[in-house]
């Protein structure tokens, strides 16, 4: 209605109109999304202010939790000379790569393969793929340690590298699978035409149109192989051979004691190389590469 | 330079679906030959037998005297346009041209100046750094042309190439291929469903349906003489009339008109063809006449198409544009007899 007469009033009062928009986007936009981070960043910013407390800060029921009055490095400190910590990062950090790096290899092969080869039961090994994707590691960690058992790996960090591709590689191959369906058949038959192998055509027109994907699915597979926790937890028993995740919950907690400054310390320092990451290639996941290769 | 042959070449995606059936086609060397039928007709896909992107489930195709079955697409020497155009999209304009060259290991200065060159011939010059989504169609459709000539192939195979391009631009390209084509010799399979550039650019037409190869022979033999009823209509536009008759010796009966054939077919029941532009608008003594009701008509310019009943049958005429005519009106065409075609209803093959 307030559109109409102003439609009427012949002439537009833009001041009004913008600060209309403005309220509407605000409500439909704006304060949504500021609801979503505040209760997404609560955690880390609760993270990060209890791990600059002082020790007598840290049970001082008398003043606001929600700041620092006194900020110290103390428990940082504590952390880097007292505990593993440094160890448990070194580990988790060298797990997660060459796991990445393993499982991506497999999944671009295994993902390019279904997408694109017409063989014999493609259809049942990609179905396959999926179900396997689907078995909970709480069932599969049994016989899992009876294999790691036999090849002598317990507290060695193979252990972690050769189990963690058993779902990555599920899940990589499954998600690079669709990037490659989404690149056009003709780009590689076109370079088979022109004088391309398979093997040629896949390297240079399939991989680095998949890139996005690709990128994706490595971002996603180290942040599952940074963060696990149950085969960690049962393979790795040695304190030097810990991961962040499963040195902090073991060594920063002893009974019902809580070391909190030391714990928040570990757990923000450990989900920094995951947001330094995820900060770099966040342009990847929207970048539509193929656009312009074919009709449009 | 080379001469293609499909010998009984069959290709099944399934038990059901034939897509190509027992085809068998010899195509010359530097001869431009049009595949043209509907889509769903198995040119694309006997194109791409050619190309080594599809297996032939039957029969042999050869490139010159070698039989190619087997041989990977790169051995092949043959460059393909897709409809799609198929540019690389993450390559500049000069990179997609040279990629085939490149694959072959050519010399770096080759490299260069054939693209330079292919470059200038197809006006590209300026845009060998962009890449193909900042190009425009009628660019993008040039660039892959581009990446085809560099390399010197064998044989041509262009897949609808002109389909996405609007249709000012179709008919210039058309014109530009056909210089193209004089200009390099070379061996070109050209394959569409319109039977305007299939009549305009092809020295011999395959007319194909369903998988099987109905007829082959030049553009104008194709229109003057098509050896089936499926031929005869899918090629000229407006398409040929087809008027059910009962024969008895010479004299040909349809429901509003009879007239005397130039030689007696010896059947008893045939299906008349005649095109559009097959009438005659002066009558005289010894031609046969038809009285046509106008229904609809319409008015190009250049020509006048008259929609209408003969009898029970519908017809289309193409009249002088000068001649007045009203809708509701009754016009008197003289039917050109060494035009007319008579089909075998049973068979659809042609009797003459």
């Amino acid at each position: 209605m307030a559109s109409v007469a102003r439609l009427k009033a012949g002439k537009p009062r833009t001041g009004r109109v913008i600060g209309d928009k403005f309220v509407g986007r605000a409500i439909r936009i704006y304060i949504p999304l500021l609801a979503l981070l505040v209760v997404t960043l609560f955690p880390f910013y609760w993270m990060a202010v209890t791990s600059f407390k002082s020790a007598s800060e840290l049970f001082d029921f008398s003043v606001s939790p929600l700041w620092v009055r006194e900020p110290t490095l103390d428990w940082y400190r504590h952390l880097f000379t007292q505990t593993n910590f440094p160890r448990w990062a070194f580990n988790t950090a060298v797990v997660a790569t060459i796991s990445t790096l393993i499982s991506l290899f497999c999944s671009i092969l295994a993902g390019y393969s279904l997408a694109r080869l017409r063989y014999r039961g493609a259809d049942s090994i990609g179905w396959g793929i999926f179900v396997t994707y689907l078995v909970p590691p709480t069932l599969l960690f049994l016989p899992l340690t009876f294999v790691i058992r036999e090849l002598h790996l317990f507290n060695n960090l193979w252990a972690l590298i050769l189990t963690y591709p058993t779902f990555l590689i599920p899940f990589c191959t499954w998600m690079l699978m669709g990037f490659f369906k989404g690149i056009p058949r003709e780009l590689e038959e076109a370079a088979l035409v022109d004088g391309a192998t398979r093997i040629q055509a896949m390297v240079r027109i399939a991989i680095p149109l998949a890139l996005p994907g690709i990128l994706a699915a490595a971002l996603f597979a180290f942040t599952l192989s940074w963060n696990e926790f149950l085969y960690a937890l049962i393979f790795m028993n040695d304190s030097l051979v810990k991961t962040i995740p499963v040195g902090v919950t073991q060594e920063l907690i002893h009974g019902d004691e809580f070391f909190w400054g030391e714990l928040m310390a570990a757990a923000l320092l450990g989900s920094v190389p995951v947001a330094v990451l995820y900060s770099f290639f966040v342009d990847y996941f929207v970048a539509g590469m193929t656009a312009g290769a074919v009709k449009g | 330079m080379a001469s293609v042959t499909y010998e009984h070449v069959t290709k099944k995606f399934s038990a059901e679906t034939t897509a190509v059936d027992d085809l068998s086609l010899a195509i010359r060397d530097t001869e431009f030959m049009v595949l043209v039928g509907p889509s769903g007709c198995g040119k694309s896909t006997a194109l791409r037998m050619l190309a080594g992107l599809e297996d032939v489930t039957a029969g042999q195709i050869k490139i010159d005297d070698q039989v190619v079955n087997e041989m990977p697409p790169r051995d092949r020497d043959v460059a393909m346009v897709f409809q799609s155009y198929a540019l690389y999209p993450h390559m500049s304009v000069f990179d997609n041209m040279a990629f085939g060259l490149k694959m072959r290991g050519s010399p770096r200065t080759e490299v260069v100046s054939r693209v330079k060159e292919a470059g200038r011939i197809l006006r590209l010059d300026n845009l060998l750094g962009r890449k193909p989504r900042q190009l425009s169609g009628g660019q993008r459709q040039r660039v892959a042309l581009g990446r085809a000539i560099v390399r010197q192939p064998r044989v041509f195979l262009l897949d609808e190439p002109l389909s996405n391009l609007d249709a000012m631009l179709r008919v210039q390209t058309r014109i530009e291929l056909q210089k193209m084509h004089q200009r390099l010799g070379t061996t070109f399979i050209y394959v569409t469903h319109d039977q305007v550039e299939a009549m305009t650019m092809g020295d011999r037409i395959a007319v194909m349906k369903d998988g099987v190869l109905q007829q082959v022979a030049p553009p104008r033999e194709i229109y003057d003489q098509p050896v089936n009823m499926y031929v005869a209509g899918f090629i000229g536009s407006p398409r040929m009339n087809f008027l059910p008759v009962t024969i008895s010796d010479h004299l040909a009966k349809a429901s509003g008109f009879e007239l005397n054939l130039p030689k007696a077919p010896g059947v008893g029941r045939g299906i008349l063809g005649i095109r559009p532009e097959h009438f005659l608008p002066t009558v005289s003594s010894d031609d046969a006449v038809i009285d046509l009701k106008v229904e609809v008509l319409e008015v190009l310019g250049a020509d006048q198409y008259l929609y209408g009943k003969v009898g029970s049958d519908d017809l289309i005429a193409r009249v002088d544009p000068q001649l007045k005519v009203s809708v509701d009106d009754r016009v008197r065409l003289g039917v050109n007899m060494r035009r007319l075609h008579l089909f075998d209803p049973e068979t659809e093959k042609a009797v003459f």
